[in-house]
């Protein structure tokens, strides 16, 4: 029983950071339509940006995780106005491919800098806590806890202020969106970064557990990609759900089934449930 | 006519072909060293897979990027028929364009279903798991350590295909082959109606285009073009390993395919080619390349989506109507010369310059 609660923890350590991943690209998705195939080098840029302040600069972990949001919320908006803006009226495809673009320049000038090899990165919370019985290093619970109380910041921001109501109102209707005035340049600005801030943040929190390497963003995005799938491209609450639903089916896959396989099981849901419902499980309407 | 509009028509001609085929055929006598050759022959061999991703993306406007994966499993399918079933290189290297192509229907009837973002993103986790299942399945593929060993093509006792020399002539024929074969289809009906799916699944749809089976008959004929490279990539090479079918290699073919013009016919390989030398030039980056062209795949979509054999035919295309409508108002104004009987030089002159 101990094992299974343990298997829960894990689950929900990986849900978290998985799904906060998903929502960066799920809501540059509902406003651009555009698959970010670039986010994960983001994440990647951003785990690096805390690894460098932190153990070359002696910065604090909290101050370095900020550092790290900005300065990939910059490289996010960058790549908005310089890359996906240009191509705003070209044919699909050309995004997808200028994504993968981004995304293979950012790895290899990582590589060039720092080099290929793996780094732990340093955090201040290691002691262990034991709760009824259960042992949970800190930073688990860190993760858990900063992921989803900035999910509730999100969710709060994109409800309640006016700044947040109009990225809603661009990924519901764009034509409806001009029609009241919004300024879809500033929308996208602002949808790209609070995308690649999200993505840092979520790096930062759970490098120290991982590892931080130039291709650690590779198996994180296409996980991502199967979240965003699952639960409706565009759609919020389906990135959460569907990061915790990933997250605990490789938990439980990992332990249950084979380690060796644990990387396949999102990838082989994602073939079985794309099998019987092409549109996703919460898509709504059709695409 | 001036000297550009004629090597621009001489380009386009079949003699042009004849040209390029007798440069390949003069290549390794006129190569300074074996390496060259080698390098010349691998980007044969590649071109042949960017042919295979041209049908299904350039034709047809579905980006699949399990392509590398495809390649893996021709590989893969042709080393263990040999190393370890004692398979004579050409049966298995049959089998292995046969794998390609089952299973290329079996991922195409799923994946299809799925359109633009979905088709991409799916084919990218079929990569993935491509190289998962060839990275742990051991009992299978070795895992990790990879196949050695793989024999090379059999020449009857004729030539020696461990030569470089003779390999590199192999390629050659097969991918003049693939390159004819890829022809054919972009001439035909079926190239037509892969083009129709591409500018608009609906409109392709209300023509009474089988929207599904079209798409897994270019689908399928892409991993074919796969396996097939791939098989001959490990008759070439003689050891693969799960890296073949990392994702790297997908997107490498599509820098390929877009320097050279997606959707063209010679565009694959001038791609192929260009971007082979111009790294084996940039040696020293080799690690490092995607510095080079991964802003280059982002300049060339924002400014130059057709690519070099794109741009030349749309230019030409340009050239060509301003010709025409400078011939055409040539003639208006010669006839209107005659009815008025007025001379109209100027009129002419200014035929002439447009």
């Amino acid at each position: 029983m101990e094992l299974f609660f343990q298997q829960v923890l894990n689950g929900l350590t990986l849900g978290s950071i998985y799904g906060l991943v998903a929502l960066g690209l799920t809501l540059v998705y509902g406003i651009l339509h555009v698959p970010n195939f670039a986010h994960g080098a983001l994440y990647m840029v951003g785990a690096y940006v805390s690894y460098i302040t932190m153990v070359d600069f002696g910065v604090n972990y909290w101050v370095a995780m900020l550092l790290a949001a900005v300065a990939v919320a910059v490289l996010a908006v960058l790549c908005e106005r310089l890359v996906f803006n240009p191509l705003r009226d070209a044919p699909p495809i050309h995004d997808k491919i200028a994504a993968i673009g981004i995304m293979l320049f950012l790895e290899a000038l990582v590589q060039m800098q720092w080099g290929a090899e793996f780094r732990r990165m340093p955090t201040p919370y290691t002691e262990i806590l034991d709760i009824a019985g259960m042992t949970i290093p800190a930073q688990r619970v860190l993760i858990i806890a900063g992921a989803f109380s900035l999910m509730a910041v999100l969710h709060l921001f994109l409800k309640k202020t006016m700044t947040g109501s109009t990225i809603v109102a661009m990924a519901q209707n764009r034509e409806g969106a001009f029609l009241v005035g919004i300024d879809a340049n500033r929308v996208a600005m602002m949808t790209f970064a609070i995308s690649g801030a999200l993505a840092a943040v979520g790096a930062t929190l759970f490098a120290p557990i991982n590892l931080v390497y130039p291709a650690m963003g590779h198996l994180l995005i296409m996980k991502a990609f199967v979240i965003i799938i699952l639960g409706g491209m565009g759609s919020i609450p389906g990135a959460i759900v569907g990061g915790l639903i990933i997250g605990f089916a490789e938990a439980f896959g990992g332990f249950y089934i084979s380690t060796d396989y644990k990387d396949i099981i999102a990838f082989a849901l994602l073939v079985v449930i794309l099998s019987i419902k092409p549109t996703g499980l919460f898509s709504k309407g059709v695409h | 006519m001036n000297a550009l509009t004629k090597i621009s028509n001489f380009l386009m001609t079949p003699a042009m072909k004849m040209v390029m085929i007798v440069a390949a055929l003069l290549f390794p006598f006129v190569a300074s060293n074996e390496y060259q050759i080698y390098v010349m022959a691998l980007a044969f061999v590649w071109a042949i897979a960017v042919y295979g991703m041209n049908i299904i993306t350039g034709l047809c406007g579905q980006l699949n990027l399990a392509h590398g994966g495809f390649f893996a499993i021709g590989a893969y399918t042709l080393a263990i028929l040999t190393v370890d079933h004692g398979w004579a290189f050409w049966p298995a290297f049959i089998a292995a364009g046969a794998v390609g192509a089952l299973l290329g229907f079996l991922v195409g009837v799923i994946s299809l279903r799925l359109k633009e973002h979905y088709f991409a993103i799916f084919t990218l986790c079929v990569g993935f798991i491509i190289y998962l299942l060839l990275d742990k399945w051991e009992e299978l593929t070795h895992g990790a350590l990879g196949i050695i060993n793989i024999p090379a093509p059999s020449g009857f006792g004729l030539v020696d295909f461990t030569e470089t020399t003779p390999f590199y002539y192999l390629a050659l024929a097969f991918m003049v082959l693939s390159i004819w074969l890829a022809s054919r289809i972009a001439h035909s009906l079926l190239g037509r109606t892969f083009l129709a799916i591409r500018i608009s699944d609906d409109l392709a749809a209300s023509l009474g285009i089988n929207l599904m089976r079209n798409k897994v008959l270019a689908f399928v004929l892409s991993t074919t073009y796969a396996s097939v490279a791939g098989a001959l990539y490990a008759g070439m090479v003689r050891f693969i390993g799960p890296a073949e079918a990392e994702v790297t290699h997908t997107f490498d073919m599509i820098t390929y395919l877009l320097v050279g013009g997606i959707g063209t016919l010679m565009g694959p390989l001038l791609g192929t080619l260009a971007i082979t030398w111009l790294t084996q030039s940039l040696q020293f980056l080799e690690e490092y390349r995607m510095i080079v062209f991964g802003p280059m795949l982002v300049v060339l979509v924002i400014f130059f989506p057709k690519g070099v054999v794109g741009s030349f035919l749309a230019w030409r295309g340009r050239r060509l109507a301003a010709a025409h409508d400078a011939n055409t108002a040539k003639q208006a104004a010669v006839s209107k010369t005659s009815t008025d009987k007025t001379p109209a030089t100027s009129t002419q002159e200014a035929g002439n310059h447009a």
